[in-house]
């Protein structure tokens, strides 16, 4: 498999939130805002692409009945020192993203292409693969963080469009994620699936 | 090279050395962000205290530990202020909320800022803009002293932010404690002495 098809499978394909359903808990718990949604994604695709390194790297070494173990203990560090980067260095995105950054530890996402993708190929198409998931998952947070923006809040990244009064606070809750998540899903499916 | 076997011995080693690895990893990255997210929480410390007092051209004593409290006199071309108190309730509803709020002499509030919380982005989060002055559950020019401190759903002067009561109990009591274990046995001291240009 080249490259490309390696990237492009990550963001169409299998994109990670609209085809495959992982990692849905950030997914809905950050998405309340188009930027929070962004940052999130950002700060994944960084972990995955730097845990899909190392892990193809060091696959070799790691005994078979181990390797949950060891993955988690390499993506939880990856994780904590984002952590870190970000308090110190972004603290806007540390304070509207606050808990939701340690929870990437438990990303499914993360160690599901691990053991799917990094742990059978070589560490350039494990980045890609990384690149391409971590766009896929990107693209899908920034997408429903902006539709419940739009629809809740009538704002769009804070530019304000039509004011807060026209806008269903229920899009910015819990209900609205669940909601503007399905109508993503259908179509984008509709988009790009073949029937 | 072939894949090591799953032995005692090798599963053994390699948890080690990865462990000790990211212990070492995660030590340096540490070490090299904490003097940073130190010098961050300070600025916002110094820029917290000047928007809570509503003044740029503040004067701020060292700070003082009352209780759980710490405490800034904070004063104006050498007339007191007011008190900015940084408090904490841990009863947010992601942990602990660090508040910090300015009164003036007699206990109104001229200004709060959310310090530390891990309340829920979009929801709890909003604490930091619901009780400012143009918010809408604004606290600003009330008095614990005189005001039901509490949200409007316990009986309150306060609204609470929507979907978001328990973060905002938190938030009132932590403001309320402040006033009650800092301000109030101030005001007490200094009620004994008139001021007469007030």
């Amino acid at each position: 498999m080249n490259n490309i098809k390696v990237l492009l499978n990550g963001i169409i394909k299998e994109n990670p939130t609209f085809v495959l359903l992982l990692g849905m808990c950030p997914t809905l718990g950050t998405t309340s805002s188009a930027f929070n949604g962004m940052s999130m994604g950002l700060a994944t695709m960084a972990v995955l692409i730097v845990s899909n390194l190392i892990i193809s790297l060091i696959k070799k070494l790691i005994p078979d009945m181990v390797r949950i173990p060891s993955y988690i203990v390499v993506i939880a560090s990856l994780v904590t020192v984002l952590q870190m980067l970000i308090k110190a260095y972004a603290p806007e995105v540390d304070k509207s993203l606050g808990l939701f950054i340690p929870l990437i530890v438990v990303n499914c996402i993360i160690l599901g292409r691990a053991e799917a993708f990094a742990a059978k190929n070589n560490p350039i198409a494990s980045i890609f693969d990384g690149i391409g998931i971590g766009l896929g998952f990107t693209i899908a947070l920034t997408c429903l963080g902006a539709a419940r923006e739009l629809l809740g809040t009538g704002a769009i990244f804070g530019q304000t469009l039509w004011g807060e009064d026209y806008g269903m606070l229920m899009f910015v809750l819990a209900p609205g994620a669940f909601l503007a998540l399905g109508y993503l899903i259908v179509v984008f499916n509709k988009i790009f699936k073949k029937a | 090279m072939k894949k090591l076997k799953s032995s005692l011995t090798n599963m053994l080693s390699v948890l080690t050395v990865i462990s000790v690895v990211a212990g070492c990893v995660l030590a340096y990255v540490n070490s090299v962000t904490a003097p940073q997210i130190e010098k961050i929480n300070a600025d916002n410390l110094a820029a917290g205290i000047k928007a809570v007092m509503g003044s740029d051209d503040i004067q701020v004593s060292e700070p003082k530990e009352v209780e759980d409290f710490t405490v800034y006199e904070i004063t104006e071309n050498d007339t007191p202020l007011g008190t900015a108190v940084v408090t904490v309730n841990k009863n947010g509803f992601g942990g602990p909320l660090k508040v910090l709020v300015g009164f003036d002499k007699k206990g109104t509030i001229l200004g709060y800022t959310l310090l530390e919380h891990a309340e829920t982005p979009g929801l709890g989060a909003k604490a930091g803009d619901w009780f400012q002055k143009d918010g809408k559950g604004s606290i600003i020019g009330m008095n614990p002293g005189e005001n039901n401190f509490t949200v409007s759903k316990d009986g309150g002067d306060v609204d609470a932010i929507t979907a978001s009561t328990i973060t905002s109990r938190a938030f009132l009591a932590a403001i309320q404690n402040a006033y009650d274990k800092v301000i109030k046995p101030q005001d007490g001291v200094s009620g004994a002495t008139p001021q007469a240009n007030n």
